[in-house]
């Protein structure tokens, strides 16, 4: 509680009244003051999500800050909201990125400001709420919901190819919820009229049911996190969206993917999810070594990055199928991490497209005579996407590798191999815009980063490097959660 | 011999309405040309007046009068309370759209209110001829209606099939309900129920009169295969027209098969279950895989009308309280999305302009964003999108599928609305992410202003509270089934 309020839904509805707000703010004559009260939102959200990190008690595994009111009564859906330690740094992640989101359209975004900036607000309210909601149908909710922002922010300020990855963001991930909704309500008919997620915790369940649940929840979170073969939309999506829109997608969305394997697959289906994980496994190691591959080969810097990510969150879903604490905390850990690191990889493409309005490497070449404090932070982000130690980037793959030489050697082998393959397409990419000599006429006239753009860069290398050198707020807090979940795990529920 | 006159009490609204419509014809002819607003007020005041008596005289005890051939329970009496608002508020949406077409006459409001007394009448009918004849007035004043702007060609076309189609089912139902009465010797919804109870009768006879019954009914809620009128009917009307017969007949049509599947022939589920399922499957595939290809967004809605009759069938086919109120609400969701689709489409037509092509939603968001947002959580809603309205349809309507351990239907259905979804994305792809085409101004009246806002604030505020509305339906089919 803060000042007899209830945390989480502060957290979930103070941004999308906020962003309500701006929305009235009308017209493009009214900008700055879009801009001004955004601005001050986001700030506001963050605040009083940090109670959350505060009051969080990282010795219990139970959900904290728990609210539960009747909202439908007719099928006993509930407004049931909790965090527990998988949940709760989600939360703050997402409440970290959206001002600097805000901050990142500030002056790039001309026109429609406050439609942008309300959706930007509203879609972090309702992301909180993915993360909060222990309802099934509640959670639901806030997961659709969430496409409805994305989709506008892509069609309306995003590049040439706009409507077409909007369409196919949409679809593609409507497709993958709609069967999880279809589990949804097997599991209420099973359970005897529940939707309560830790209704289906306990919930015993024959094998046959708890394969196609798994199938079913695997495709709507598949898609999301993404990984391989159901990663096509991601490029797309990211090469179109705008700047704000990248990183809330690389940042955020995609942690929604992983987050559900945690709260629904592996808890609700625990023998599936084991019968099945060789499987996942080999579809994670496909994402991590074959598009570490295809990021090679890229020649625009948002489409690498893009497969990067997916690169990245292949280590993820490996992570969780190892079912061993390492491999769980580091790919927590991974999620947090790639939030940031993403983020700033995108801000960074951002502010050399906001310059040249090109993305295609072979467009740029020797940036850092003209940016110097912007190849700095570039180097530094390059760095921890490739996981050097003492970055961010390096704790969680260190772990996950860590957990899969528990499993298997080949496993970690071509793990391992992400290593290679990343620092070889961050740092070619890196080297072929930012060094060498000055390429063209357009290079030349390049203007360092300004402040905002400084403040936005530094804050989140502050991120990167911090979580690299002392992780230990952040693995203190899931640690219980995680053990207590792998017990979970490993009860039959047969 | 003494004859007992029957107790009219639960009968006052529809005689108060029949009245009325007089009342509006004769007023309209004495006003004239000048003063036709009469007619336009007194039936809202006919409606009003309906809603008020059928208000007071709400209880939760089923009545029959007319010698058991009209009833008077709660589910008509919610029926008929959505029917009236509306009617109302297709009276509303419609009056500027009217006027400037030269149908703001006497005849167009009386030929409303005949057919809302038609679909009363369907509503509240427990035997089969009661049925027939409410269905013969509602869709005589519909025929009537469609053609009402006679030197149109399309208009006279589509009142054409409409009419031909429409007496070719009427027929059909007509031939079911003889071999009903051939086998159980009564027309009385109770009494054939009772005698299928029986079990004595030909099982044979009564399928065949099954198989034209259900036949009927599909193309009176144009579900496929019996839907091939909707989409030239909906392009053809007048839109105000298409309006009418696209939202308030659905509340009829689900009263109609209430009646005669549920309360008639509930016994023999297991032979209609199956005809349902079929129904309902291939309404939702050739609904939803043929609006894509439209671009005549009249046409289009017609398609995603059909595909919303399809999930409204697979509602009933779990044959219990469940589903029965499942379908109830998702007939209320699909009426409130539909007038406020057809209200934006009313108010984008100008004089000689009727904005029936999809382009012409092209950059609404910056001619208006009102009226685009409200158009956007329309199409949202339309494809299930939560937090509208049309999602908990489909959630409820997807757990009596699944309560009914018909888990493959269901799968059929989801990945039906994704290909759905497509359609309804593109109205709001034109709206957003297109520049605009035209920029003349969407001045409509206030009272179109304020329902509409209304209208599109229910979408959503069912969608964030759908308790009342799911309580409503179940309640009201708890107390008269």
């Amino acid at each position: 509680m803060l000042f007899g309020l209830p945390l989480l839904s502060l957290v979930i509805w103070l941004p999308i009244v906020v962003g309500l707000v701006v929305f009235a703010t009308g017209s493009d004559r009214n900008a700055q003051l879009a801009r001004l009260i955004a601005i001050a939102g986001s700030i506001l959200g963050f605040l009083v999500a940090i109670p959350l990190y505060l009051q969080f008690d990282s010795a219990l595994s139970t959900m904290q800050f728990v609210e539960h009111h009747a909202w439908v009564e007719r099928f006993n859906i509930n407004y049931f909201l909790g965090v527990d330690g998988i949940s709760m740094p989600l939360i703050l992640l997402n409440c970290f990125t959206t001002p600097l989101v805000v901050l990142a359209g500030w002056q790039v975004i001309k026109e429609r400001v406050s439609q942008y900036m309300g959706a930007f607000l509203i879609m972090s309210g309702i992301v909180n709420g993915v993360f909060a909601s222990l309802d099934a149908v509640l959670f639901y909710v806030f997961w659709e919901a969430s496409l409805i922002p994305m989709f506008l922010i892509i069609g309306i300020w995003g590049g040439p190819n706009r409507v077409y990855a909007a369409i196919k963001f949409f679809l593609y991930t409507l497709l993958g919820s709609l069967l999880m909704l279809v589990a949804f309500i097997y599991l209420y008919q099973t359970s005897g009229g529940s939707f309560s997620i830790l209704d289906y915790h306990q919930l015993p369940l024959p094998m046959e049911p708890q394969i196609l649940i798994f199938i079913a929840m695997l495709l709507a979170f598949a898609v999301k996190v993404p990984m391989w073969p159901v990663h096509t939309w991601l490029p797309d999506a990211h090469v179109e969206a705008p700047t704000g829109g990248s990183i809330i997608l690389a940042a955020i969305l995609l942690k929604m993917g992983g987050y559900g394997f945690l709260r629904f697959s592996l808890p609700i289906v625990p023998d599936a999810s084991q019968y099945l994980a060789t499987m996942m496994i080999v579809l994670s190691l496909i994402g991590v070594v074959y598009i570490g591959i295809v990021a090679l080969m890229q020649v625009d810097m948002k489409k690498l990055i893009a497969y990067s990510s997916v690169a990245h969150m292949g280590f993820v879903t490996l992570g969780f199928f190892l079912f061993n604490a390492y491999g769980l905390e580091g790919a927590m850990v991974q999620m947090i991490s790639h939030g940031f690191i993403s983020g700033a990889m995108f801000l960074c493409v951002g502010v050399l497209y906001d310059r040249l309005h090109s993305r295609q490497i072979a467009d740029y070449g020797g940036v850092a005579n003209k940016m110097p404090i912007f190849a700095a932070f570039f180097m530094l982000f390059a760095m921890a996407n490739a996981g050097l130690p003492g970055t961010s980037g390096f704790v969680g793959e260190f772990m996950v590798i860590m957990g899969s030489v528990k499993v298997s050697f080949w496993y970690a082998f071509l793990a391992a191999t992400t290593l290679i393959f990343g620092a070889a397409y961050t740092l070619w990419m890196y080297k072929r815009v930012i060094f060498g000599e000055v390429a063209n006429a357009a290079v030349e006239g390049l203007k360092d980063v300004n402040k905002r753009e400084f403040a936005i860069l530094a804050i989140l290398a502050i991120a990167v490097i911090w979580l690299g050198v002392y992780p230990f707020p952040l693995t203190e807090v899931m640690h219980a959660t995680v053990d207590d979940l792998l017990a979970h795990v490993a009860q039959s529920k047969l | 011999m003494n004859i007992q006159p029957p107790d009219l009490t639960s009968a006052y609204p529809e005689i108060f309405l029949l009245v009325m419509v007089c009342v509006v014809m004769l007023a309209d002819l004495v006003a004239g040309e000048k003063k036709r607003y009469v007619a336009y007020y007194l039936s809202h005041f006919a409606l009003l007046g309906c809603a008020f008596l059928t208000f007071t005289s709400f209880s939760t005890e089923t009545t029959y009068t007319f010698s058991g051939m009209f009833v008077d329970d709660v589910m008509s009496d919610i029926l008929k309370l959505m029917v009236y608002g509306t009617v109302a508020s297709v009276l509303v949406y419609s009056r500027s759209y009217i006027s400037l077409r030269g149908m703001y006459t006497g005849e167009f409001f009386s030929l409303i209110l005949f057919a809302t007394l038609g679909m009363m009448v369907m509503i509240s009918a427990s035997h089969f001829l009661t049925l027939y004849i409410g269905l013969e007035l509602l869709s005589l004043s519909l025929y009537a209606l469609v053609a009402l702007r006679r030197n149109t060609v399309t208009a006279t076309e589509a009142a054409m099939k409409f009419f031909i189609l429409g007496a070719l089912a009427s027929g059909f139902l007509l031939y079911g309900m003889s071999m009903v009465y051939g086998a159980t010797g009564s027309l009385h919804v109770a009494a054939v129920s009772e005698a299928i109870k029986s079990g004595v009768m030909s099982h044979e006879v009564l399928v065949i009169g099954l198989v034209f019954i259900v036949a009927g009914i599909s193309f009176k809620l144009s579900a496929a295969p019996f839907h091939m009128w909707a989409p030239d009917v909906y392009e053809g009307s007048p839109t105000a027209v298409t309006l009418f017969i696209g939202s308030a007949p659905k509340l009829a049509a689900f009263g109609f098969v209430m009646r005669l599947l549920v309360e008639g022939m509930g016994e023999m589920v297991d032979d209609w279950q199956g005809m349902l399922v079929i129904l309902a499957v291939m309404s939702m595939a050739i609904g939803n895989i043929a609006a894509i290809a439209q671009t005549n967004i009249k046409r289009m809605l017609a398609y995603s009308t059909i595909s919303h009759m399809g999930f409204l069938i697979l509602g009933l086919i779990s044959a219990d309280t469940n589903g029965y109120s499942s379908a109830m609400f998702y007939t209320f969701a699909y009426v409130l999305m539909t007038l406020g689709t057809f209200a934006i489409i009313l108010m984008l037509s100008r004089d000689g302009f009727e904005a029936d092509n999809i382009n012409d939603f092209k950059g609404l968001s910056k001619r208006n964003p009102w009226y685009a947002f409200i158009t956007m959580v329309m199409m949202l809603s339309m494809a299930g999108i939560p937090p509208m309205i049309g999602f908990y349809a489909k959630l409820s309507v997807l757990q009596a599928v699944l309560a009914a351990g018909f888990v493959w239907v269901a799968i059929v259905a989801v990945l039906l609305s994704v290909i759905g979804a497509f359609y309804y994305l593109r109205i709001i792809k034109l709206m957003y992410f297109d520049a605009p085409e035209s920029d003349a101004p969407i001045k409509p009246s206030i009272d179109v202003r304020v329902l509409v806002t209304v209208n599109g604030l229910a979408v959503i505020a069912f969608g964030l509270f759908p308790q009342s509305l799911m309580a409503l339906s179940l309640f009201a089919i708890e107390q008269s089934m």
